[in-house]
């Protein structure tokens, strides 16, 4: 530990510095490599090169950040015994699934899959012991900044790396993932009576965490009964919806097509529901349990009426820190890491361009396989028939409206952005309606199967899964909420133009200390609301509750109220006359 | 040309507000940091909550696009006839208008031994750097004053696993502002910390050691080796710089409520200024964040909006020990007066603890203080503004809840404790929050 840092940083105001600009060209060149790796059809050695390229210029750019007081040791005087237990266990159960990874035979596989899963449930647990317990319950987030694994440290870049190499074979390589399919089956046969694969393996590995780790994060905000309540909701959210209850009833439709089974799981979060043989899957009838055709009218409910609803009575929280499985991850595993996320106000420019992208990206290649589908034949359903002409009227009606919604928006709120994605809409409506006169398939330029392929390679999995997860240690948990999805984006307008909820700020009690800010994983600014006496209503504001679990001082409250005065700063004025709101 | 001598909460916004109303050059200068950060937030930093920079309230970028300038440098003079300020690196600026917003220093009563290493308060960023470097591995502290910078002391401490022993003068920890009840609800949360020893009706008597300090003694003749004695018996006006500047002193810089001082032109405000004729019911000197960001809100407006005089509005006030949060609205003395009363409501197991003080004849309230449970600012802002009657105070109090959704509502018991307690029939009111502030503010 360098005796001469000071605690307070020896900083340099250098914020454009020599190495901040080297860092994020290395960075853009890595996102130019990985287009070149996908159209030489999925180069492995420019993959990787893309991805180390991205993790060095992140490295660098972050290099120019001030420099702290050094980190604590990982197995020192600052860790309990329980806590020394609990990283040891994790440690063997950690090592059991990178020795499977790397191809060596691990036999019975039955015990090293239980000493992997139960060693690193254990060390959860221990390590939650020896943090949270004997101790008054209480904002828990001493060190937050002296830990390797916290605050950017070896430990971090280490799991960065690991968790990144994971995403892309679990992507585009799924073979060298045998070990670990290997592992799992004895699992796999019991829960679903077959061989496991890449995607069984993934999603028990992420139930597990989301369920220990949840575990953890329950005692560590215990005093926070938000917390614990939306907590349980989340590890329920993806053990029964995500997990169990698909794996069941597809265990019990045998033979039929594939369609996702996750009720929860909703366009355009789930940007294949409009595959093709995802819709043929859910117009066959199944042996038991909801039909295809329930599943696909729920689809459509989900998007088109409960989102919009629920969103409007509660904010985007009821899906993004509730019921969302990457959310979920992000509030669990994540919770190490929401601190990291930039606050900046250049972030913020490039969240609401980037957000929105994505949004209009998926909408046009969601209506380009549509079409050639629905255009193509009759879709018989148990319940009634779509035909290309109902297809039409349908879509139209909804572009329509979503267009004449934002104009209406962007008139009341004197917001130019909502204009331009009204025209967007349109242009979009113009497109299909030339197809439907015409009779054309490929209304937007490029082949359906093409758009797909490209949506899925760099946003479903690129941005999504690798950059989404795999730079948690590096960016924070919520790089992929934040900038990329599009359900967010979705629910994002509604929370900020038509919505009941907000953060209320308790009156003039901010300290400005800044912990809201810093714990913040979307990076709002919640210091700079809540210290001119403001709501804070913002479109990526995902509710987790934390800035209100962390502020010293309670000024903080997330809540549904009238959308009047939703925003306004709500001083009262005290003079002699009399008391009255400050407008 | 308006220079600001101080970029705490007091100075910087009086700048902001000042931007606000008017394009004149403003120019802040500080010795203790380069930007403005929030000193509350030491504590978290030594904790490891928070970094340096993230306590600063605003990017870097924020002074430029605003076009205020800062001047990282120290003023050792003060030439009011020439309207010029004097600085240590060797600067001349001169002022349209002066203010003084110099802030606090933590006070040292000629205790044999305070000046060793080792010893010393917590206010500002060099005191935190000290702080870090003098218990760099270290297992036992000894926290002087039980009072708001003691008790983060102590936290700041036992974060790090040094033992700490915490003296407290009183009988009782912060008893000259908290009521006896409300003392004692504080005391025994601090003892569900084993990390820290509080030792009440101890005094600090000399502080004993070479060149670091080694141990202290106190009055009752215990001597307690130590490796850091944190002294936290209240702050000072810091006003060492103005002793031939001809600005009329006394403990603090006197001001009328004006905010002037006794030069033309010169204004102060904050920790550092002194009320000649304080407003009723507050001190003369004011150190506390609140108060200190409302004058500099207030001294702008006066300047540049119109000439008002200082008014503070209802006190209100938040602290947090350990893990207990407070906040107070109103007045809610530590010795009852004769014409008060008192409605004390605690509960040991939820850990909350409210104290109703209100007017006898009257039930007009007066203040409370909550401890565990928020409230909302707001609306007691307004229920004592408008001498709103304990009885309906206590029956709407769901409607200035502020904890967060899901928690435990514990307004129902709270008012059968007050109908038992006065005879009363008080129902739960069924309103909702918005009702209150929003509708009926006409």
């Amino acid at each position: 530990m360098n005796e001469n840092i000071s605690i307070t940083g020896d900083y340099t105001n250098n914020k454009t510095s020599l190495l901040t600009k080297v860092g994020i060209g290395i960075f853009l060149t890595g996102l130019l490599l990985l287009v070149f790796s996908y159209q030489k059809s999925k180069d492995t050695n420019l993959i990787i090169t893309s991805f180390t390229a991205m993790i060095v210029g992140i490295f660098l750019f972050l290099k120019t950040e001030k420099l702290n007081q050094g980190t604590i040791p990982l197995f020192g005087k600052t860790t309990n015994i329980p806590q020394k237990l609990g990283l040891i266990s994790g440690f063997i159960g950690f090592s059991v699934l990178i020795i499977a990874w790397i191809g060596v035979e691990l036999k019975p596989q039955s015990l090293f899959f239980a000493i992997a899963t139960g060693g690193i449930s254990l060390g959860a647990i221990l390590f939650s012991i020896g943090s949270y317990s004997g101790k008054t319950k209480g904002i828990k987030n001493n060190n937050v900044w002296a830990n390797s694994l916290s605050s950017r440290g070896i430990l971090a870049w280490a799991l960065g790396i690991l968790l990144t190499i994971f995403y892309i074979q679990l992507y585009w390589f799924g073979d060298m993932l045998s070990g670990l399919t290997e592992l799992f089956s004895p699992f796999s046969f019991v829960l679903r009576g077959k061989p496991a694969d890449q995607w069984f393996v993934y999603g028990t590995i992420y139930s597990l965490v989301i369920l220990f780790l949840g575990i953890k994060f329950i005692f560590k905000y215990r005093h926070n009964r938000y917390q614990i309540i939306r907590t349980i909701v989340v590890i329920i959210s993806q053990l029964v919806f995500a997990y169990f209850l698909p794996q069941i009833l597809e265990s019990m439709n045998e033979g039929g097509g594939y369609f996702d089974r996750d009720l929860k799981n909703v366009w355009p979060l789930n940007y294949s529901f409009g595959d093709a043989n995802r819709l043929n899957a859910m117009a066959q009838p199944t042996k038991v349990g909801p039909s295809g055709t329930f599943y696909f009218v729920w689809g459509i409910v989900l998007f088109l009426i409960i989102t919009p609803f629920l969103t409007y009575i509660v904010g985007k929280r009821w899906y993004c820190s509730w019921v969302c499985g990457c959310g979920g991850l992000a509030e669990t595993a994540g919770d190490s890491f929401r601190q990291l996320s930039s606050k900046s106000t250049n972030s913020w420019k490039i969240e609401r361009w980037l957000i929105h992208s994505v949004m209009v990206f998926v909408l046009i290649m969601t209506i380009g396989i549509l079409w050639p589908y629905f255009s193509g034949k009759d879709y018989v359903l148990s319940i009634g028939t779509i035909t290309k002409n109902s297809y039409y009227y349908f879509t139209i009606a909804l572009i329509l409206l979503s267009s004449f919604g934002l104009y209406f928006l962007s008139k009341k709120h004197n917001r130019k952005v909502l204009l331009v994605g009204s025209l967007i809409l349109l242009a979009i409506g113009l497109l299909l309606t030339i197809g439907y006169l015409t009779g054309s398939q490929k209304i937007f330029y490029l082949k359906s199967s093409s758009l797909k392929k490209v949506y899925g390679f760099f946003v479903g999995a690129s941005f999504s899964g690798i950059i989404g997860v795999g730079f948690y240690p590096m960016l924070g948990n919520r790089v992929w909420c934040r900038f990329g999805c599009p359900m967010a984006g979705y629910m994002g307008l509604f929370q900020r133009f038509k919505s009941r909820f907000r953060i209320t700020t308790n009156g003039g009690q901010c300290i400005s200390c800044g912990n809201c800010s810093t714990y913040c994983e979307q990076g709002i600014d919640v210091r700079a609301y809540a210290q001119k006496k403001e709501n804070i209503v913002r479109s990526s504001c995902v509710g987790c509750g934390i800035c209100s679990a962390v502020c010293p001082r309670g000024v903080l409250k997330l809540e549904n109220g009238p959308e009047e005065g939703r925003f306004e700063t709500n001083a009262l004025i005290i003079t002699k006359e009399g008391v009255k709101l400050n407008n | 040309m308006i220079v600001i001598i101080g970029n705490g909460i007091s100075g910087v916004t009086a700048a902001r507000h000042i931007r606000k109303l008017s394009d004149t050059p403003i120019t802040i200068i500080s010795s203790e940091s380069k930007y403005f950060y929030s000193r509350t937030a030491l504590m978290y930093i030594y904790m490891g909550h928070m970094k340096f920079e993230h306590t600063q309230p605003y990017e870097d970028s924020f002074w430029d696009k605003n076009d205020i300038s800062l001047l990282y440098d120290h003023v050792n003079q003060i030439d009011h006839t020439n309207n010029e300020v004097y600085t240590e690196k060797g600067k001349v600026i001169n002022y349209t208008k002066l203010i003084i917003a110099s802030g606090s220093k933590p006070n040292k009563f000629g205790w044999k031994g305070q000046d060793l290493k080792g010893v010393q308060g917590l206010y500002s960023k060099q005191d935190l750097e000290s702080m870090e470097l003098s218990t760099k591995n270290i297992s036992n502290a000894v926290v002087v004053g039980g009072g708001l910078i003691g008790v983060e002391m102590a936290e700041m401490l036992a974060s790090r696993k040094i033992k700490v022993k915490f003296l407290v003068r009183e009988t009782h920890f912060w008893g000259g502002i908290l009521p006896k009840e409300d003392s004692e609800f504080v005391m025994s949360h601090l003892n569900k910390h084993p990390e820290i020893e509080m030792m009440y009706n101890t005094e600090l008597d000399e502080i004993i050691g070479d060149n670091i300090v080694e141990a202290i003694k106190t009055k009752n003749g215990e001597t307690i080796p130590c490796e850091f004695v944190g002294l936290a018996v209240g702050v000072s006006p810091n006003i060492d710089f103005l002793t031939n500047s001809g600005i009329e002193t006394q403990r603090g810089i006197l001001i009328n409520n004006n905010f002037e001082t006794s030069i033309p032109d010169i204004y102060a405000i904050g920790d550092c200024a002194e009320f000649k004729t304080p407003i009723i019911g507050r001190r003369n000197i004011e150190q506390v964040w609140y108060t200190g960001r409302i004058m500099g809100e207030q001294l702008a407006n006066h300047l540049f909006k119109s000439k008002t005089e200082y008014e503070p509005g209802i006190w209100f006030n938040s602290a947090k020990f350990f893990d207990l949060e407070y906040q107070t609205y109103g007045k809610v003395s530590n010795v009852l007066s004769e014409n008060e009363d008192a409605f004390i409501y605690t509960d040991q197991k939820s850990e909350i603890h409210l104290n109703f003080t209100f007017e006898r004849e009257t039930g007009a309230i007066i203040g409370v203080n909550t401890f565990g449970l928020r409230l909302r600012h707001l609306v007691f802002e307004k229920w004592i503004a408008e001498n709103t009657h304990i009885e309906k105070v206590i029956s709407q109090l769901s409607v200035a809840n502020f904890d967060p959704e899901f928690y435990k509502k514990h307004e129902p018991k709270i008012i059968d404790q007050f109908n038992r307690q006065f005879n009363t029939k008080l129902k739960l009111a069924d309103k909702k929050w918005w009702q209150t502030i929003i509708k009926s503010t006409h």
